[in-house]
């Protein structure tokens, strides 16, 4: 099929995903509504990355990795070149997990890459598996994505016939399985050792650290490099056009693009391909070759910078280029490319309660501090929405999360404050209790004239009134 | 139900590519609830038995996962997303229409045993907001009328969404000559040949 008319930037067969101008490095099939087929694949370039790292070294294609600063997209931004780095020298076997568990409240970019595009994945993989020395690779793809998962399958089933994937992959003595796992509805499973513990069949709940990286011990208890989706769906492109190219696009310290959903009170809400640390907040919310600004009549209120787990900002930064580092010491994180634009309509308790309940509803249960002190935020902004709110319960919910997330919360600067920047501490394993604390300490400083307003909004009942009605 | 013969024969191979037994647990659980729509308690006995997992190992696993069901649900699960990006274009209003509209509370199934509707947490669909799934497959942008019509739809069964347990409707099958080899991860401690050939570690 002909590459698809996109009508204002949407494409029928890809619901979402905005086409604009710029480079695509990874979404540059999605104008195909056969982009998922080994056919379009090939036709558009496709296995020659592989190809490309089977004529070199597994050495150079780790050097190419680690050159091109490629920074891993799941949340923590951490490059990918060091992290596989981390692989103990002769510990074998070591695994490859494909992290497809995307539920960070915001976030999707990796379901569409997997919808539309499961070979540039399965491609990737199989580039790392070659540069590190594996000879297994399971794609964890979240359970609630079932066409997701019926594309990886039906791509899989393709380039194994292929002899892209299993024994002797393009006539060389390099094998390697890539089998498809997948979840069944936790979000915790995103988390990395978690994910690990759902890939052996048990709970999906953290691991106790340390070890930090499942790089030292992960799946069996072996060396397991654990990749988010679009990180993997660059190295095609990468391999292709090596790293000098990569670093074309994008900033110094965070080269090539990224993937950002924008959602919420926005014109053009959608899935961007967008360059990496030179766009920032302002261009691609209010840019006409983004989302062309807040719907008709609005204004900015507030919006979260990267997904459910990062703290909220304001109009005053929004002049903070798409990176990590300025992100971080502004008071918040990137995280994982979900930006959601609140426009003055939004009752920021509101808004605060309904991320919090799902940090409430999704908490393993593991740490204390996070199973009860989510589930306390929640019932307290209940209660305050209700109209049972306690003149008591900012502080109580300020108390609370500084039992999950003890000292100063990241916060953004404003009113003459000084930012404290991310990550926040934590009394949990994991990063999901601090995460809940985020939108409850960003809005009541922000505006805590609104929960005051509804604290306060109770009418008491007169006593003597009670008291009668007891009697009669 | 336990397993029939030829899902018992499917799971015997997708045991099979896992260096462990157990990691197949919740693929066949899967496979399970796709059998049956929702976990049996003589299914989830058996899958242990394939995998080696006692039965309150299987429950106890399952029972963390809010896709895997314990009692019958309707042939189309709908689930209502009202998560962040959701509740600012009316999801929450659009799960009070859908509870109003089917005649149930959240959590409940119609009458007539079609339809179970569900509150979900982010789906990612969220610039396609207020959106749903139903039986897993999106629907994005859901006014009252639209969910409405959907029912109707899904009534007269002209929607090609297969019944709730039913997750991928493409199998993952490996021809065996293809296979490069599945071993526990004792018996694979050598570096792999290619690595070896190369003579290159890798190291940091």
């Amino acid at each position: 099929m002909d590459p698809q008319v996109a009508v204002n930037g949407y494409i029928a067969h890809a619901p979402g995903y905005v086409l604009n101008d710029g480079p695509k490095l990874i979404t540059s099939r999605f104008v195909h509504d056969d982009s998922f087929t080994l056919a379009r694949y090939e036709a558009t370039g496709g296995y020659e990355g592989l190809r490309a790292a089977l004529e070199t070294t597994p050495a150079t294609v780790h050097d190419e990795v680690r050159a091109a600063t490629l920074l891993g997209r799941g949340g923590a931004g951490f490059p990918a070149g060091v992290k596989w780095g981390f692989l103990p020298p002769g510990k074998h076997p070591y695994y490859l997990v494909v992290n497809g568990d995307e539920s960070e409240p915001g976030t999707y970019k990796d379901r569409l890459l997997m919808e539309r595009d499961p070979h540039q994945l399965i491609e990737g993989c199989l580039i790392a598996c070659y540069a590190l020395g594996l000879q297994q690779c399971f794609l964890y793809v979240r359970g609630e994505m079932a066409v997701a998962q019926e594309r990886i399958a039906a791509a899989l089933n393709e380039a194994y016939e292929a002899g892209y994937v299993g024994r002797g992959i393009c006539g060389t003595d390099f094998s390697v399985d890539i089998v498809m796992a997948w979840g069944a509805g936790a979000y915790i499973v995103g988390e990395e050792t978690a994910l690990i513990e759902s890939l052996e069949g048990r709970r999906g709940m953290p691991r106790l650290k340390p070890p930090y990286f499942p790089a030292a011990v992960g799946l069996y208890g072996q060396p397991t490099i654990v990749n988010n989706v679009e990180t993997l769906s660059n190295l095609p492109w990468l391999m292709v056009n090596g790293s000098d190219a990569y670093r074309q696009y994008g900033s110094e310290s965070s080269p090539g693009t990224r993937m950002f959903a924008v959602s919420g009170h926005l014109r053009r809400p959608g899935v961007y391909e967008v360059e990496h640390g030179v766009t920032t907040f302002q261009e691609l919310i209010y840019g006409d070759n983004f989302c062309q600004g807040i719907r008709d009549g609005h204004e900015l209120k507030m919006f979260i910078p990267g997904g459910g787990s990062a703290p909220w900002f304001f109009a005053e930064h929004l002049d903070l280029p798409l990176e990590a580092r300025p992100v971080g010491a502004a008071g918040s994180m990137l995280g994982s490319g979900a930006i959601v634009i609140m426009d003055d309509t939004t009752d920021a308790v509101k808004a605060a309660w309904r991320v919090v309940k799902f940090f409430a509803r999704e908490s393993c249960g593991k740490c204390t501090p996070c199973r009860e002190g989510t589930t306390w935020l929640e019932q307290i902004l209940r209660r305050i929405l209700d109209g049972d709110g306690r003149p008591s319960d900012i502080d109580l919910l300020l108390d609370m999360g500084d039992n999950i997330s003890p000292g100063p919360y990241p916060v953004a600067a404003h009113n003459g404050q000084e930012a404290v920047p991310f990550p926040p501490r934590q009394t949990t394993i994991c990063p999901l209790g601090p995460s809940a604390v985020a939108p409850v300490v960003s809005t009541i400083r922000r505006f805590r004239h609104e929960y005051e307003a509804k604290i306060t909004r109770r009418d008491p009942i007169p006593i003597e009134v009670a008291v009668a009605g007891a009697a009669s | 139900m336990t397993l029939s013969p030829a899902n018992e024969a499917l799971a015997a191979e997708i045991i099979g590519w896992f260096p462990r037994p157990r990691s197949a647990l919740i693929p066949l659980l899967h496979l399970a609830q796709e059998q049956d729509g929702y976990l049996t308690d003589s299914a989830m006995r058996h899958v242990g038995e394939l995998v080696g997992a006692t039965p309150a190992e299987v429950k106890g696993t399952a029972g963390f996962y809010e896709m895997f069901r314990f009692e019958p649900v309707g042939t189309y699960m709908i689930n209502v997303c009202t998560n962040i990006s959701c509740l600012l274009w009316g999801g929450e209003e659009l799960l009070h229409h859908a509870a109003e509209s089917l005649g149930v509370e959240v959590g409940g199934t119609t009458d007539d045993g079609m339809i179970t509707l569900e509150e979900a947490e982010c789906i990612a669909a969220c610039t396609e907001a207020p959106c749903l799934q139903v039986n897993y497959r999106y629907r994005g942008r859901i006014t009252p009328d639209d969910f409405d019509r959907l029912v109707e739809d899904l009534r007269a069964d002209r929607l090609d969404i297969p019944h709730h347990g039913a997750l991928s409707r493409v199998r993952q099958s490996i021809p065996a000559e293809r296979l490069a080899g599945v071993v526990p991860p004792e018996q694979a401690r050598e570096a792999p040949v290619w690595l070896a050939r190369n003579n290159v570690e890798v190291a940091g």
